[in-house]
């Protein structure tokens, strides 16, 4: 796959990407990703530094507009963008005060005119990030857009599961849980076809949505007849506000039929692994003692999720020599 | 009053099986006589050539939303009027979703005063089904009917209560109006924004089922069998109501039904990309119903094409596209729309189109529209099928500029229009005496 380093050493305009912004997957071609993630790897290697930090990004400013509670993508970001020594602002807004007047457009005008060169968006809304694109001179990362797409988790998957298994392609990935409304499980479906890895969602039918074979994937709703053939068990959290639409009875019931516990694990493959995009809810769809083992590599991801960020906000800032 | 010879335009009024070469003298206000080689008796009579362009009735838009009373912002009566007559529609009918709703005579009253003060085009008031359109009592449809209401519909909101949507079917009866039915499931529907099916699980946007509607669509026939009530289907969108509605036709219920031209024109794929002027309810569907929905025409099922115009402000439409409104825009451009992607495609005459826009939904409405025939009052449009029409937002006689058709270039200009044999729109311009700004 050719280590970062090469890449340096390429004219510059082809340290770049097409778009000026990460709202979807698909915009991104599959030379693309992989010039995301190979360069994901050099930077891994400088949070493993004592000195965590490299100028390439010095005098830029990153905002993180975030419409919706997040930890873990945040704080990812933020950390990606420091390390790159840009400037970042974080904006935190509630969906309710969005609705109540204040317009997407009128934010975008306002991040305009503080002369941002990056926005980092996460909105309950699907085609939020989209929208603000539209509306913004600069480059804009969807952060998780509704149920519509989450791009750069699927980066950091991508990422995880190239570095454990050497390669993606081939590979057969189940997404296990309520793919109806998840934005990571789109951004995964089509950034995993795209890499040429076999899908399967396994779920409650009511949580998978009409159509969704068209993506040249399979569907399951039976957890333990998936395990065996499978080489990945993404898990995806159940929302535990769902359980009143009747998308399915009792908590208990979908920890029964979905939830990954050591007696299930049993029928595995061997050198099955285990993703989660976090955060957890342990008992639900994974037992609390199988998110500890060494086969999930959930914190992996978190830690994969700084150097991804930092890829994509170098790339996407349009490369200066690295250092 | 001026006295008009319109010569030797192709009359198409499917009302009175013309559809011919010929002149057309106005007289009084009223069609004093059609046919070859018309002359006045009155020397004043102001000769007007039509040759190359196609004589029509005014056309008849039997759903139309005028925000008026209530958002005034978006659209006014007297702009809807202008809208109106520049797509080639003279008389339209509104729906009761105004605030205030319109649920009692003074409200009928108003729109019928407010519509008179602008001086030329019809607006016929539908009532609302019930109070508030709130689906729990009856409307004093009475005394709305004696207001001048023409039918009765909560549009934009279903009629959930089957047991009221029955009271409704059988107390119209009295008049024979039309209740036309809202058809749509709000709980399957909940949350909806666009149909429901490959598009809406790619977007992440929470679906709206065909069933939705046709669950209603069959209850409503059901409820029309029941009753023996005159139900009329709104915004007809899905192949399965299609089917039902066929069939019931086909056992003699009294039902009837309209379709729109987004829902013939464009599908669910055009939300690709979130751009909420294409957010409408009933939602843009698959290429499969659009499909089924021209053989519709076709096969003579449905019976009106209406524009659902549905004017939202322009800040409300730039929203995030889970916040923004449904709908949008059509009377300017819904004539053009239909000679160029539906006639143009071969999929019905201008003559069945033109049916479908005038002589049909003043039938199913009860209204004296939608003909040529002589003593009729003289509303007519004079269009040239061949000029091009660019839609362009911002030239819209409408206050809001919601169509998903901007830079579009249609064929089908209206070029003249006449209501009540008085000229409102000659040679492309408004005639300026009956401007009152």
């Amino acid at each position: 796959m050719g280590t970062a380093l090469g890449y340096w050493e390429q004219e510059k305009s082809s340290l770049k990407l097409k778009n000026k912004d990460l709202v979807s997957i698909n915009q991104l071609s599959k030379e693309e990703i992989t010039l995301i993630l190979d360069m994901a790897e050099s930077f891994k290697s400088i949070s493993k530094r004592p000195i965590k930090k490299v100028p390439t990004l010095r005098g830029r400013t990153i905002v993180t507009l975030f419409f919706e509670p997040s930890t873990r993508t945040r704080t990812s970001f933020e950390l990606a963008a420091k390390r790159l020594s840009a400037d970042t602002v974080s904006i935190s807004k509630s969906a309710s005060s969005v609705v109540k007047g204040e317009s997407i457009k009128d934010t975008a005008q306002t991040i305009e005119a503080m002369a941002a060169d990056l926005v980092v968006i996460r909105h309950p809304a699907s085609g939020s990030a989209e929208l603000l694109a539209r509306y913004i001179k600069c480059g804009v990362i969807n952060g998780g857009d509704g149920s519509h797409e989450h791009p750069t988790q699927a980066l950091l998957d991508l990422f995880t599961i190239r570095e454990r298994f050497g390669k993606i392609e081939g590979l057969k990935v189940a997404i296990v849980g309520d793919i109806a409304h998840s934005r990571v499980a789109r951004s995964n479906i089509f950034a995993l076809k795209k890499m040429g890895a076999d899908v399967v969602v396994v779920g409650p039918p009511t949580l998978i949505p009409r159509d969704i074979d068209r993506l040249g994937i399979d569907v399951s709703y039976n957890m333990d007849a998936v395990l065996p053939e499978v080489d990945i068990l993404y898990l995806l959290r159940i929302q535990l506000e769902r359980q009143g639409e009747s998308l399915f009875p009792s908590l208990r019931e979908y920890a029964s039929l979905f939830g990954l516990n050591r007696k299930r694990l049993e029928a595995a493959k061997s050198g099955l692994v285990v993703m989660h995009p976090g955060p957890m809810n342990r008992g639900v769809e994974i037992s609390a003692e199988i998110a500890d083992m060494p086969q999930a590599l959930i914190t992996t991801q978190v830690t994969n999720g700084v150097a991804v960020r930092m890829a994509v906000l170098y790339l996407l800032l349009g490369g200066v020599e690295v250092e | 009053m001026s006295s008009y010879l319109i010569s030797g335009g192709h009359v198409i009024d499917p009302h009175n099986n013309t559809d011919d070469i010929m002149d057309v003298l106005v007289e009084d206000g009223k069609i004093a006589s059609v046919g070859i080689g018309i002359t006045s008796d009155k020397s004043s009579a102001e000769v007007i050539d039509a040759s190359g362009k196609v004589i029509i009735p005014g056309l008849v838009d039997m759903h139309v939303h005028l925000r008026d009373p209530g958002r005034e912002d978006e659209e006014t009566i007297e702009s809807a009027l202008r809208a109106a007559a520049r797509g080639g529609f003279t008389s339209v009918a509104c729906m009761p979703n105004t605030e205030p709703v319109i649920d009692c005579a003074s409200v009928v009253e108003y729109v019928k005063r407010k519509a008179a003060d602008v001086g030329f085009g019809n607006v016929f008031p539908i009532g609302a089904i019930t109070h508030g359109l709130k689906g729990e009592t009856l409307s004093e449809m009475g005394e709305l009917v004696k207001a001048g209401a023409v039918a009765f519909s909560d549009d934009g909101r279903c009629v959930m209560n089957s047991r009221l949507m029955r009271r409704a079917l059988e107390y119209s009866k009295m008049w024979e109006k039309p209740v036309i039915s809202h058809a749509e499931d709000s709980l399957l529907a909940k949350g909806g924004q666009i149909n429901e099916g490959y598009y809406s699980t790619i977007l992440g946007l929470k679906g709206i089922p065909a069933a939705a509607e046709e669950i209603i669509v069959a209850r409503d026939i059901i409820l029309a069998e029941l009753t023996g009530g005159k139900v009329h289907i709104a915004h007809l969108s899905t192949a399965g109501s299609l089917e039902l509605v066929k069939q019931a036709k086909e056992r003699g219920i009294d039902v009837t039904c309209e379709v729109t031209p987004h829902h013939l024109i464009l599908t669910e794929a055009d939300l690709i990309g979130y751009n909420t002027n294409f957010k409408v309810n009933p939602p843009l569907r698959s290429s499969k119903d659009v499909e089924s929905l021209r053989q519709g025409l076709k096969d003579g099922v449905i019976d009106a094409i209406a524009s659902d115009h549905a004017p939202h402000a322009r800040h409300e439409k730039e929203m995030e596209f889970d916040y923004a409104p449904f709908g949008l825009i059509g009377l300017e451009t819904t004539l053009a729309l239909i000679i160029t992607d539906i006639v143009g495609s071969g999929v019905i005459s201008l003559s069945k189109a033109i049916e479908l826009m005038s002589v049909n939904p003043a039938k199913i409405l009860g209204v004296p529209k939608g003909s040529i025939g002589v003593g009729d009052i003289a509303d007519l449009v004079i269009l040239d099928t061949n000029a091009v029409l660019e839609v362009d937002p911002a030239k819209f006689e409408s206050k809001s500029i919601n169509t998903p058709y901007a830079g579009r270039k249609l064929k089908g200009v209206v070029t003249d229009v006449f209501s009540a044999g008085r000229p409102v729109i000659r040679d492309g311009m408004f005639v300026t005496e009956l401007v009152k700004r």
